[in-house]
């Protein structure tokens, strides 16, 4: 059973079991414009909460994306380096980004649920 | 004045519109410490276009341009013919005066020459993707480092001794910031062995070929040296021509080509504007500094051109880019993408082969001097040649008498006494029989 | 007499029956061209396609018979094209009249200054003396260059009231690392270590970028409301691990930054440098130093203040003031004067006495091109026409902005700004037409946009530099257009904005395939079937 969580920098963490899945939302995806370029963590990289994890590009922005809980990268989504494009069309499946696996569950926790996300994005 | 359309009537009208008595008022967030007067400044007066042109007119004629002697200076920069069109196009109002290609439904004509020079590059040096070009050579070579820096995160680079000094020079004040420059010692005519100075730290080895003594270098042994241990190799050309005869570097196994485009296009302007290339692999596209002009349709489907992966640039990127550049080269790309585009293959092809023809043959005449050795002995249109005294003052006084025998070593290295002997000797398409003739006999004459 | 039967007609015709919309007829938007050229707007291919083998120019062929190549003689073509003169002329031609340039149109360009580029400067740089003269000659046969080089430094030096200049930057950016590697060099030898430098929020991004490839951290300092630089936030952040500050003056906002002789007292007493941006140096020159502002390095753009043409990008030059704190480190070459003459020192060790030259930022001594452009220019205007110049830059942006500030919104709209005037898009808010738009709208008017989305401190920002350039005439037309533009976009008649240009050689152009899978070369077929 998965659970998701929200950070107010507009990144989503699905936690299954151990490891976690991390992507941005909708809004952001929106915000951005069309992605053209992801710039993935290496597998074995270790992120702390808020910590620089990836990099996306749109043709005139490229915004840092941070990892929401601190931990091990375990993998990364390589199909965004010949599709960039699943950011936009489907930013909460299959364009996550990287995998991680966590190294204190108490951070997750602490983050926004979908209701107190949407509540954020509302008052922005 | 002349280019200032405003009149007084102008200048009141405006001023009433915009509510101000008179236009220091719109200084006024000046600090009043700062305020001056036209006295401040001990600077002459407007002047007419006569006055100006007689003004520049005597400054020029205080020098002894190329054409004007026996002429043999290379060493980075070089004397070439330049079709008359090249000049006459460059001046066209829509190339001449027009700013850098960011709304590109207006600026087509920029875009697709500026994609038409990336190809020539690309094609010139045997590299998969070239920029739109970079400040100079020297700057290009620096820029180079820096890439191979990040790329390799490793920050030692090797400079060969055959590298131009003012560009190893550049390299060390830029890319010497963030790890050590080595330069290897200096050996006019023959090739260091580099490949025993390759370690699991070097970031990059940078070989010029022909080197600055005219030494035509194998790049390929290096290449594959520097990559079995993890570096890249960065190969330097300074007289583009030469790859109208010599095997490019990209068939050699360089990662990166950094090469000075003067030769095409472009006159010797006492040193600038020149125009940078620059050439690397697809798979390093992304490290690569400079504007890219990508191809890519409108919303009629009518291919056209756009700069592109701009992410990688300062406007951007701010204190992540890839380099601080923000100018390229401009109407210097576009003087070299036209001079190529009337040489094309054939006659690119014919270029070199008159410049190495005339370089053999002043070479033939000069080692029968006596007490004269014609160092390299592989040269493509320069080479060293050791004079039995010192070449410094030798060059000095052939120019007293109407010859300009070409670069003294000890100019570029000031330092080391065994170069004090040696001059660096260039002959192009532009020089004659005469010229050879007027050299040889004014060494004769001074040795 | 004799009857003339060769007469024809030669009026306009009736105006009202221009547009015919009789049968038979067709209107210009109808007509299918069958060259899918348009009149005297001709689609052109690339030099590749246009390939036939044939050759623009004349060489002999030279057989190389005594091959000192050393074996490295190329083996595989090259692959370039070959055409003759009049095909290679009539194609960059064509490519020519598909842009827009300053001799054709106003270009409203905040921070680029695109003024009008005097011909005299173009052939002044092309006497044989100048531009046929090798940067390694020997002294004696250049001595012509390097007295222009000499008074150019002279006219740098005076107008901004800074005791030496280094020369040799090949570009604005260039110059901003110049600046700030001599002051690298100055805290190094004072044994400091000092990695830190502030940079306001509304620096162009040469400035944060230029501070990183320097080695330094970069610190961002806010601007106030009302669109200075947060003096007193700036100066909280001063300490001993602060190298310099880079501020730009006037700032990004058009405006000029009062507070910034008592800022530089404070950098100073923190042991910091000030670092200026010279790009708005167009608003002042002539009439204010910033030496008098306690500046210690600023470059010079000669390619926007003193008129050195854009050129589609380049080249540039940026040569960088120096205060007496910075002057000891300013990099090689030098040029001095002795007994003989003036020559270059090109030796660090052969440095003058207490010069520490920091190192070398380019091969030769710099854009000598350049250089006889610009000394072009400050002769012909003089100091009084360099004043002159500024004061028309700064009347025609407020002028401007007095004009447009009822429709359009100006945050920092209520005092005077400097040569350049900024807009915002809250005027657009709930019309639907983005900055974008409204820019890309311009285009249709024949006008290329202003400056957008920078700086960043102002949302969906739109900054508009006249120049000295432009007369009342242009300006009024000028103005009346963006006033229209503005008044329909208010009344929320977006037709002409969405999909805008609609007139130019191309409209919109599809930048994210561009970026998603970039193609930066043409291909031979035979090379794009090896790929595909």
């Amino acid at each position: 059973m998965s659970e998701v969580r929200y950070t107010d920098q507009h990144e989503w963490i699905r936690l299954e079991g151990e490891e976690a899945t991390v992507g941005i939302t909708k809004y952001a995806a929106e915000s951005l414009g069309d992605v053209v370029f992801v710039e993935l963590p290496a597998s074995g990289k270790a992120v702390t909460a808020g910590g620089e994890a990836a990099v996306v590009e749109s043709v005139k922005a490229a915004s840092d994306i941070y990892a929401p809980a601190g931990g091990t990268v375990t993998s990364a989504n390589s199909a965004l380096e010949k599709e960039p494009s699943k950011v936009n069309e489907d930013p909460e499946g299959e364009g996550w980004f990287f995998k991680l696996k966590l190294s204190d569950k108490s951070e997750f926790a602490k983050l926004m649920d979908k209701d107190a996300y949407a509540k954020f994005v509302d008052s922005l | 004045m002349r280019y200032l359309p405003l009149t007084p009537d102008d200048r009141r009208a405006m001023l009433a519109r915009i509510g101000a008595p008179d236009v220091d008022a719109l200084f006024r967030d000046v600090p009043k410490s700062a305020l001056t007067s036209l006295s401040t400044f001990d600077l002459p007066d407007t002047q007419g276009e006569l006055e100006v042109e007689r003004h520049m007119s005597k400054l020029a004629a205080k020098n002894i341009a190329a054409g004007a002697a026996p002429f043999f200076c290379g060493a980075g920069a070089y004397k070439h013919h330049v079709p008359s069109a090249v000049d006459h196009l460059i001046q066209r109002s829509e190339f001449l005066t027009s700013y850098t290609p960011y709304q590109p439904e207006i600026a087509q004509g920029t875009l697709q020459y500026l994609f038409e020079f990336q190809t020539q590059v690309a094609l010139l040096t045997g590299m998969e993707v070239a920029n739109a070009s970079l400040y100079d050579g020297s700057t290009a070579t620096a820029e180079a480092v820096l890439m191979a820096q990040r790329v390799t995160k490793r920050g030692k680079a090797i400079l060969s001794g055959g590298l131009h000094p003012h560009y190893a020079e550049t390299v060390e004040t830029v890319a010497g910031l963030f790890g050590p420059m080595q330069r290897t010692a200096v050996m006019p005519g023959s090739a260091e062995d580099i490949i025993a100075l390759i370690d699991e730290d070097t970031s990059c080895v940078v070989v010029q070929s022909p080197d600055v003594f005219g030494l035509i270098r194998n790049l390929r042994p290096i290449a594959d040296a520097a990559h079995a241990k993890g570096a890249l190799l960065i190969a330097v050309v300074t007289e583009i021509v030469s790859l109208g005869l010599l095997e490019p570097p990209g068939a050699q196994g360089a990662d990166i080509v950094a090469a000075e485009g003067q030769s095409i296009g472009n006159g010797l302007n006492f040193g600038g504007p020149y125009v940078g290339l620059f050439a690397t692999r697809e798979k390093f596209l992304r490290q690569m500094p400079g504007r890219l002009c990508g191809e890519t349709v409108d919303v009629e489907g009518r291919r056209g051109y756009v700069l592109t992966l701009s992410t990688r640039e300062q406007h951007i990127r701010r204190e992540k880019a890839t380099s601080n550049i923000c100018t390229n080269s401009g109407l210097c790309c576009l003087a070299f993408t036209i001079h190529l585009s009337l040489l094309g293959e054939e006659g690119l092809t014919r270029l070199a082969r008159i410049n190495h023809a005339k370089a053999v043959a002043l070479a033939a005449k000069l080692a029968s001097l006596p007490g004269v050795e014609v160092l390299p002995n592989a040269f493509f249109n320069e080479f060293t040649v050791k004079l039995p005294k010192p070449a410094a003052p030798i060059v000095e006084a052939l120019a007293a008498s109407g010859v300009i025998a070409g670069v003294p070593v000890s100019r570029l290295l000031p330092h080391d006494a065994s170069v004090q002997n040696l001059l660096i000797v260039a002959a192009t398409e532009t020089n004659t029989d005469d010229d050879f003739d007027a050299l040889t006999a004014a060494l004769k004459g001074a040795i | 007499m004799s009857m003339n039967n060769q007469g024809r007609p030669t009026g306009a015709g009736d105006p009202n029956r221009r547009r015919p919309i009789a049968p038979g007829t067709v209107t210009p938007e109808e007509l299918d061209t069958i060259s899918g050229d348009r009149g005297l707007d001709h689609e052109e291919a690339l030099i590749f396609e246009l390939d036939h083998g044939a050759v623009g120019v004349d060489l002999p062929d030279m057989e190389v018979g005594d091959d000192r190549l050393g074996g490295m003689r190329r083996t595989a073509r090259i692959g370039l094209p070959g055409l003759s003169e009049p095909e290679v002329i009539r194609h960059y031609v064509r490519l020519s009249r598909k842009n827009y340039a300053i001799d054709s149109g106003l270009y409203p360009l905040g921070s680029c200054t695109m003024k009008h580029n005097p011909r005299l400067n173009e052939k002044m740089a092309r006497l044989p003396g100048f531009g046929d003269l090798h940067p390694l000659a020997p002294a004696s046969t250049t001595q012509g260059a390097l007295e222009l080089i000499s008074q150019l430094m002279n006219w740098l030096t005076t107008l901004t009231g800074m005791p030496a200049v280094a020369m040799s930057p090949k570009a604005g950016a260039h110059g901003e690392l110049c600046g700030l590697l001599a002051i690298r060099a100055a805290i190094a030898a004072r044994g400091e270590d000092r990695k830190r430098v502030l940079v306001p929020e509304s620096a162009h991004g040469t400035n944060p970028a230029t501070a990183a490839f320097a080695g330094f951290t970069v610190d961002e300092v806010p601007a106030k409301p009302n669109g200075h630089v947060d003096a007193e936030a700036l100066k909280a952040k001063l300490g001993p691990d602060v190298a310099a500050i880079m501020l730009t003056n006037p700032n990004t906002c058009g405006l000029f930054e009062g507070e910034i002789i008592d800022i530089a007292k404070a950098v100073h007493e923190a042991g910091a440098y000030f670092y200026c941006d010279g790009a708005n140096f167009n608003a002042i020159a002539g009439k204010v130093r910033p030496g008098d502002l306690g500046i210690d390095a600023m470059h010079i753009n000669l390619h926007k203040t003193f008129s050195t043409p854009h050129g589609g990008g380049g080249p540039g030059a940026g040569p960088v003031v120096l205060s007496a704190r910075l002057a000891a480190y300013a990099p090689i070459p030098l040029l001095v004067a002795d007994g003989k003459g003036l020559r270059l020192i090109e030796d660090m060790a052969a440095a003058p006495d207490g010069a520490k030259p920091f190192g070398r930022m380019c091969a030769f001594h710099g854009q000598m091109g350049m250089f006889s452009r610009a000394l072009t220019y400050m002769l012909s205007h003089g100091r009084d026409g360099v004043r002159q110049a500024s004061e028309d830059a700064v009347l025609s942006a407020n002028y401007i902005l007095a004009s447009l500030k009822d429709v359009m919104s100006a945050p920092f709209g209520e005092g005077p700004c400097m040569h350049e005037a900024l807009f915002d898009d809250s005027f657009l808010e709930g019309t639907g037409v983005t900055t974008l738009d409204f820019a890309k709208a311009m285009i249709d008017e024949g006008y290329h946009p202003m400056t957008m989305y920078f700086p960043l401190v102002v949302h969906g920002a739109m900054l508009i530099e006249p120049t000295e350039s432009e007369s009342k005439e242009s300006l009024d037309r000028f103005i009346h257009v963006l006033h229209t533009l503005a008044e329909e976009a208010l009344a929320k008649n977006v037709a002409r904005f969405a999909g805008a240009p609609h007139l130019a050689p191309r409209r919109r152009l599809d930048e994210t395939a561009a970026a998603r899978k970039p193609v930066l070369r043409w291909k031979p077929d035979t090379l794009k079937q090896a790929a595909e």
